[in-house]
């Protein structure tokens, strides 16, 4: 099992009121597997995503990441994992704007001290793979919107993380360079990779196995594809 | 700690940054630059005065000694009221210093005086100059020797004759294409009217101390001058030891003779001044201490204010790139990754400021070198320790802002808009 869950709570205690952003949530999920959480709007979908992508930790319960219990981990720990096991995408891409896509994409492989040859070429083949090579020398506001997403995928693949997780990648895109983008995610897990997404919209959930839908905190229901 | 690649990532994103922000970087490091270019000029000018100094007190013979009524040195609120009320150097104290010290070889009073107005001859004309009244001692005292002509006899000085020996650049003026000697001149004093002398020789020419020629002067038989200036009774009083190991026995002798003089019982200090080259050379050293002082200060004051730009434009920074900050963390970097990248790009920044500041204060010393005589230069050391210092004023005033930047939640950070 790649991620198991145990009674995940998040409280967020905003003066005397708290906010359950999370309620008993328990998840497992399996390496390859490519899952989507669907919800609505402050569900917890994020809330979930950044505690399984270890940028937060849980207020109760347990989080095994590779049998690992990542929610008693200090913070070194985390930043550890965050970089080598997980490749985050987010909505608004999150590039850094100074940086060549090439560099961007690198970046993750600066802190763990990877020679520069090898940064080099790992960014190329990563750029390969979202099909930008011819892309790698520009800055973000050079880019489409749909191709600021491609970097952002590279970037979280080039580590070769055991789990790319993606918080409404298509969000800020046009229907078309969603579709696109989903073909790359398709792509990759057909490779093995292991990939959550989360998204509003249903004609994206599908092209996951497996939907999980959240409420108030909570999981719902899930749907698996039959195959 | 961290790994190298990392410190060249930061390197090259500090550049990045202060290339994005030219004007703002600049103006922020320009503290630093003031403080560095502060140590560097000065440092190249002292040691460009310290090697000609050296140079030049040596010229003068090391093994001379002055008598004078206060004391050599620098004296910022003037002589004490002691001082102005000691009697002044005689030319009798001279006569008996040379007669009754064993070591002293030779005695030179010169009488500086209050100066005169001009020197002219036919339409050439000087106005800033030495006249100075001398005893034919003075070639010898002062290791200055005639160059043409002749130097005063005794009966110059018995007679009171009206004959000049010139300087250097006094002659140049005068007499651009003429041979001097036997010429008329025509001094005119602050209280006296034109007088003529006629120029019996020209001193050979002697280099320029801290970039003030020696040439400048004319000197006069000691008793003419007397004659143009009775109540000038204070004398500068130059003694040559027989030879150079007799120097301090010299100074002895001096003393004594000039205590017994005045009457000074054993337990009254000496109210007469004695001092000799190496005590010259000691004054040098504390004007050069009190420039370095200085220095320091205003050094000290540009890396503070430095720094505290630095600290603001660094805070200014974190707010700024909260983003990147949170992109940074979510992608593996630690706390203490983010605390020595913005450490890093502090140091950046005020280290450019002292490379700037280096590259203006040794321009600032060649010019220096370039319109005086001073041999300007500064040794590696002092361009080393102001580049540290510059860097350190990074590094001091960075740590706030870049723990700043580590102690963000990478989750609020991405969220910043
Ligand atoms: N830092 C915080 N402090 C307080 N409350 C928070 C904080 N972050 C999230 N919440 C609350 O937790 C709940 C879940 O938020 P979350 O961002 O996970 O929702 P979401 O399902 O991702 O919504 P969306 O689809 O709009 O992105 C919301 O009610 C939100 O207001
Ligand atoms: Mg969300």
């Amino acid at each position: 099992m790649l991620i198991r869950t145990q009674d995940l709570w998040k409280i967020y205690e905003m003066g005397r009121e708290k906010v359950n952003a999370l309620r008993e949530v328990s998840l497992e999920i399996e390496k390859g597997e490519y899952a989507a959480i669907m919800g609505p709007s402050g569900s917890g979908k994020s809330t979930l995503m950044n505690l399984i992508g270890c940028l937060d930790t849980p207020t109760k319960g347990d989080y095994y990441l590779n049998d690992k219990l990542v929610s008693q981990m200090n913070d070194d720990e985390l930043a550890r994992i965050r970089n080598k096991e997980i490749g985050f995408v987010f909505q608004t891409f999150n590039l850094l704007a100074r940086a060549t896509a090439a560099h961007n994409v690198e970046l993750p492989l600066v802190y763990n001290g990877t020679e520069s040859e090898v940064r080099k070429r790992k960014a190329r083949e990563a750029l390969k793979m979202v099909d930008l090579e011819d892309r790698a020398t520009h800055k973000p506001n050079e880019l489409s919107g749909g191709e600021r997403q491609r970097v952002a995928l590279a970037r979280a693949l080039v580590n070769n993380p055991a789990l790319i997780l993606a918080d409404e990648p298509t969000g800020n895109l046009d229907t078309k360079t969603g579709h696109e983008i989903m073909n790359i995610f398709k792509k990759l897990h057909r490779q093995g990779n292991t990939l959550i997404i989360v998204t509003h919209e249903h004609d994206i959930a599908t092209y996951a196995d497996r939907i999980i839908y959240i409420r108030d905190g909570a999981i719902e229901k899930e749907e698996r594809k039959k195959n | 700690m961290i790994n190298i690649f990392e410190i060249r990532e930061a390197i090259s994103m500090a550049f990045a940054a202060i290339k994005a922000h030219k004007m703002r970087a600049f103006l922020t490091v320009l503290g630093v630059l003031i403080g560095v270019t502060t140590v560097i000029a000065m440092v190249s000018i002292i040691t460009g005065l310290n090697k000609s100094m050296a140079q030049q007190i040596e010229s003068l013979g090391s093994d001379v000694i002055y008598v004078t009524k206060s004391e050599i040195g620098i004296q910022f609120e003037g002589p004490s009221e002691e001082e102005r009320n000691r009697p002044p150097i005689t030319f009798e104290d001279a006569m008996a210093v040379e007669e009754l010290c064993p070591s002293v070889e030779a005695v030179s009073p010169q009488n500086w005086g209050p100066g005169a107005k001009t020197v002219k001859y036919r339409d050439n004309k000087v106005s800033r100059f030495q006249l100075i009244g001398v005893m034919p001692s003075y070639e010898v005292v002062n290791n200055n020797y005639i160059e043409e002509g002749r130097f005063f006899t005794d009966s110059d000085v018995n007679y009171r004759a009206m004959v000049a020996v010139l300087g250097y650049d006094v002659v140049e003026v005068l007499f651009p294409n003429l041979d001097p000697i036997g010429k008329e001149i025509s001094i005119a004093g602050r209280n006296f009217a034109p007088k003529r002398f006629r120029v019996i020789g020209v001193m050979e020419e002697r280099p320029s101390i801290l970039g003030e020629s020696q040439n400048n002067f004319v000197l006069l038989p000691h008793d003419t001058y007397k004659k143009l200036y009775p109540e000038e009774k204070e004398l500068l009083l130059v003694a040559k030891p027989k030879n150079p190991e007799l120097l301090d026995q010299a100074i002895d002798e001096i003393t004594q003779v000039m205590r017994i003089r005045r009457g000074l019982a054993a337990d009254k200090p000496n109210n007469f001044a004695v001092a000799t080259q190496d005590d010259i050379m000691d004054i040098y050293r504390n004007i050069t201490k009190a420039i370095y002082m200085v220095m320091v200060v205003i050094s000290s004051i540009g890396l503070l204010v430095g720094g505290v730009g630095v600290m603001n434009i660094m805070l200014v920074s974190v707010t700024e790139r909260t983003r990147e900050i949170g992109i940074r963390k979510a992608i593996g970097a630690r706390k203490r990754d983010v605390l020595w990248q913005f450490l890093i790009e502090a140091m950046t920044l005020s280290g450019s400021g002292g490379i700037l500041g280096i590259i203006v204060g040794l321009l600032l010393g060649q010019l220096v070198a370039a319109v005086t005589p001073l041999a300007a230069g500064v040794s590696l050391f002092w361009i080393i320790l102001g580049f540290s210092f510059s860097v350190s004023v990074g590094l001091i005033f960075g740590i706030y802002p870049a723990y700043r930047a580590a102690r963000l939640d990478p989750i609020v950070s991405l969220r910043y808009e």
